[in-house]
């Protein structure tokens, strides 16, 4: 008897549409986020991310409707994430349902912002998200920096001293993304992830890089991570979340 | 028969849609309204006490809205009362968290934190909050109803209640020790995980509770 491994599905989601795709066979318009995450919930998801790419602030009232629709049908954790900047942000968030907000620039920005916010709304609703990316030269020991603007912008932080810290102004939860492994099918980058799920009380779901079961597995066992998020692979229907999930048990995992 | 209401005590703590649209979807025949209006809450058939965030905000919003002695009074008058999570916690004598905060002290007990550094058997870092799906044990009680012994449920919290009367631990769940999971004294039903997150298991918990006479 233990608490299970989580298997989070996220969607990228621009002005109300999901975006890189989902293809469920028996769906005709997988575009629809609201039928997506009904989908994933069906199929055995233990929490869905949302993450909001919607490019202009005006178009923010439509990501609220959405989620407000999504947490009306769906009755698993649901933290949307993407331009969340302001506590008022945050409030709208949540009283649109959803159960965690995802903050990531703007912390980077002003740290403060996430001990406001979790004094505010608690820890529990408070996710850190950061997108973390090699640094260090081969012969060096292993260092990672956090980056920002989709991995592009460097910020010279230490992204395990950064996570340290984030827990230590009120964050509940890390999402750690590699951008070395973002989108390549390669698997977890395994080392930053043991790096800071060793480093920090909270749980740390691991991103970037899912190309197969496996790397799930290797998320928990070797990165240490407590959640693994993945989007395409289950998006183009590769494997199902049941799938994942037999094949997390076999290798001895606890899941739902 | 007049349509049964279920009151969501809204005290200012968190968003209670998630709580609300989740007994909706349990009981699509019962009126549901999150509510702050004593008038409200005397008049519902049942209630559910809620609750999110730091137990000293908690109590305060609580006693501001003297929503201490109401609770007491509905719980006393015999109607079905089901506690969420802090909403749980509140219920109980006393909390570690906040450095010591007195609460309603409606339940035998006290509310003590995971603490740190937390290990399994297999040495394994436990993470606090113990956030995530875990094994309820469950007592013969009728909100359990129709779900599985052993069924999983979602949590999401640092702090644990202690209760001092066994009799009315009504489910345990595990996390490098055993703790209580649900409490039932009476016509009062306290569970620790969140049942609006909870899938399957948890819509038929609060269908159950929708039906609840309050008999245990």
């Amino acid at each position: 008897m233990a608490l299970a491994k989580r298997i989070i599905p996220c969607l990228d989601v621009d002005n109300g549409r999901v975006v890189k795709g989902v293809q469920f066979v028996d769906i005709r318009d997988a575009g629809d986020p609201v039928e997506v995450a009904k989908r994933y919930n069906e199929a055995g998801a233990d929490e869905i991310t949302f993450l909001d790419i919607t490019a202009t602030h005006q178009d923010r009232g439509t990501t609220v409707a959405t989620v407000e629709k999504i947490a009306s049908e769906v009755f698993i954790p649901l933290t949307v994430g993407g331009g969340i900047r302001t506590l008022d942000d945050i409030r709208s968030m949540l009283n649109a349902g959803a159960d965690k907000v995802s903050i990531n620039s703007a912390a980077v920005y002003n740290p403060e912002f996430v001990r406001e916010a979790s004094e505010k709304f608690g820890a529990q609703c408070i996710v850190v998200a950061i997108d973390a990316k090699k640094v260090s030269a081969q012969d060096e020991p292993d260092r990672w920096e956090i980056f920002t603007h989709g991995g592009r912008k460097p910020t010279g932080i230490d992204a395990l001293e950064w996570a340290k810290k984030m827990v230590e102004y009120g964050a509940g939860e890390i999402l750690l993304t590699s951008m070395d492994r973002d989108g390549t099918k390669d698997g977890f980058d395994l080392g930053v992830t043991r790096a800071i799920s060793d480093a920090v009380e909270v749980p740390v779901i691991a991103s970037g890089g899912v190309g197969n079961l496996d790397h799930l597995v290797d998320g928990v066992k070797k990165g240490k991570a407590d959640a693994v998020l993945a989007a395409s692979i289950f998006h183009f229907g590769e494997y199902t979340i049941s799938q994942a999930k037999a094949h997390m048990a076999e290798q001895g995992i606890e899941v739902r | 028969m007049t349509q049964q209401t279920i009151a969501v005590v809204d005290y200012g703590m968190g968003n209670l849609h998630s709580v609300a649209s989740a007994l909706e979807h349990a009981a699509p025949d019962v009126n549901v309204v999150i509510t702050d209006s004593a008038h409200d809450i005397e008049r519902a058939d049942r209630i559910v006490f809620p609750g999110v965030g730091a137990v000293r905000d908690c109590m305060a919003a609580i006693r501001a809205h003297q929503f201490d002695q109401l609770m007491s009074r509905q719980i006393e008058l015999g109607k079905p009362v089901l506690g969420i999570c802090v909403g749980m916690q509140v219920l109980l004598e006393h909390s570690e968290e906040n450095n010591g905060i007195e609460c309603m002290g409606l339940l035998p007990g006290k509310v003590k934190f995971f603490g740190k550094g937390l290990r399994d058997e297999q040495d394994n870092h436990l993470k606090v909050p113990h956030m995530g799906w875990n094994e309820v044990h469950q007592t013969q009680h009728p909100l359990w109803n129709g779900i599985e012994d052993g069924a999983r449920f979602y949590f999401v919290h640092s702090y644990y209640v202690e209760a001092a009367n066994s009799e009315q631990i009504a489910g345990v769940c595990e996390y490098s020790e055993r703790f209580v999971a649900a409490l039932g004294d009476k016509n009062l039903f306290a569970v620790q995980f969140h049942p609006e997150k909870s899938h399957d298991a948890g819509i038929q918990l609060l269908r159950n509770f929708s039906v609840w006479t309050g008999n245990a």
